[in-house]
């Protein structure tokens, strides 16, 4: 069995930053753009899915050894599905009115790539404490991009924060149809690249000053 | 029957309420395979033909098995059980009676299963309470809406290919802005049936 040597704090900033599920990995796209119009369904969405991420890495973790390699994939699908029942009817239950612009997304998390993903690649190898770090890291990774998304689409198309008003005058009403979560979504991955080559280009000229004159440029 | 309501329904989930566009789903599907067109339209034609049909089936299951036994709380999990199923079923079917439709559409079908597009129709058609006819209209008009928007996609996409984008914009990014643009053209449909 193949046991993961990262501390507990490196597999929960692998999921939060160089694995990040929608900037990085851009896998369960669908909620990033739908449930992102305001700060609350996206906080909502986040906690959501920190939650099934987190009790599905847990559970399969717990059961590894029994689980028959053959029948995985529905093993995987049932407890997953088990998890996202739990948290559509407590969120039909204590938060109606959220619930009734996301439940449909709520409900949908079941088809998630991004779960799937880490039971298969990671919950199912791992000890328990590992696990649940990752599913953790991954989780809070989803859930920062759906607050940063929806800061700025909130922000730009109602001039608003959580509901509150912050800017007046006319907002960019653009920026929560539809199509401004494409925008949103599109821009914030551009700049994300664009940062990301920023910093690869600075470590490359300090390794090159650190090495000396004598490294050819490629 | 009422054939106007149901026509409706195919129109309203095809462009008014595109899958893609106003609804967001399938995205990964969309981005992931709309790179070329000729992948485009193999998965437009394997989704159609799964979203009607696994519409019909849950719509039995649901209306003759999970509400006499009022366990339509289990819903999230039966459904992704019969798609499943019949997705699974549907590629032995296959391989055996017509292989070389296997050799063409097979590869889309493994990737079916845990799509929330597909999942997505029978969930919306049990919440709505439609009737069978209703709920296959809403599943053909879904596909349809879909098959269309990754059509569209993959045609710019080709054409994007040559384009001159600034690096970190390349790939994914642009896709993003190019299907916002999209979405955009498509918020022109609304209300051009009301229900």
């Amino acid at each position: 069995m193949a046991h993961t040597d990262k501390s507990n704090w490196e597999l929960i900033k692998n999921g939060m930053f160089s694995e990040n599920t929608i900037f990085r990995m851009a896998i369960s796209l669908c909620p990033s753009i739908a449930v992102t119009n305001s700060l609350k369904n996206g906080f909502s969405m986040g906690i959501a899915v920190i939650f099934v991420q987190t009790m599905v890495n847990l559970t399969v973790s717990l059961i590894r050894n029994f689980i028959n390699p053959k029948i995985r994939i529905p093993i995987f699908m049932l407890i997953i599905a088990g998890y996202v029942s739990i948290i559509d009817m407590s969120m039909a239950a204590w938060a109606r009115p959220i619930y009734k612009q996301i439940g449909l997304y709520i409900q949908l998390i079941v088809a998630f790539a991004s779960i799937f993903a880490r039971a298969e690649v990671f919950a199912v190898k791992n000890r328990i404490i590992p696990s649940v770090a990752d599913g953790l890291g991954m989780g809070i990774g989803f859930f920062l991009a759906m607050i940063v998304i929806s800061f700025f689409r909130e922000l730009l198309g109602k001039g608003s924060l959580w509901g509150i008003p912050i800017v007046s005058g006319n907002p960019l009403l653009i920026m929560i149809l539809p199509a401004g979560g494409f925008f949103a979504v599109g821009i914030l991955m551009g700049f994300f690249n664009w940062m990301d080559a920023r910093i690869a280009a600075r470590k490359a000229a300090e390794a090159e000053t650190a090495a000396g004159v004598g490294i050819e440029r490629a | 029957m009422d054939f106007n309501k149901l026509f409706q329904l195919v129109i309203a989930a095809s462009l008014i309420n595109n899958f893609v566009f106003t609804r967001f789903l399938g995205l990964c599907i969309f981005f992931g395979v709309s790179k070329k067109m000729e992948t485009a339209v193999g998965m437009s034609i394997t989704f159609t033909a799964v979203m009607v049909i696994s519409a019909a089936l849950s719509w039995v299951v649901f209306k003759y098995v999970m509400v006499p036994l009022d366990i339509t709380f289990l819903k999230i999990i039966v459904f992704i059980g019969i798609i499943a199923a019949f997705v699974q079923s549907a590629d032995t079917i296959m391989k055996k009676v017509s292989p070389s439709l296997y050799y063409k559409l097979g590869i889309y079908l493994a990737l079916i299963t845990t799509n929330c597009i597909i999942l997505a129709v029978p969930l919306i058609n049990s919440g709505e309470g439609y009737s069978f006819l209703e709920s296959m209209s809403f599943g053909l008009g879904s596909g349809l809406g879909f098959a269309l928007a990754l059509v569209i996609m993959a045609s710019i996409r080709e054409k994007l290919e040559l384009a001159d984008i600034p690096a970190p914009f390349r790939g994914l990014p642009i896709s993003f802005i190019v299907a916002g643009l999209l979405a955009l053209a498509f918020t022109g449909f609304s209300g051009l049936i009301t229900l």
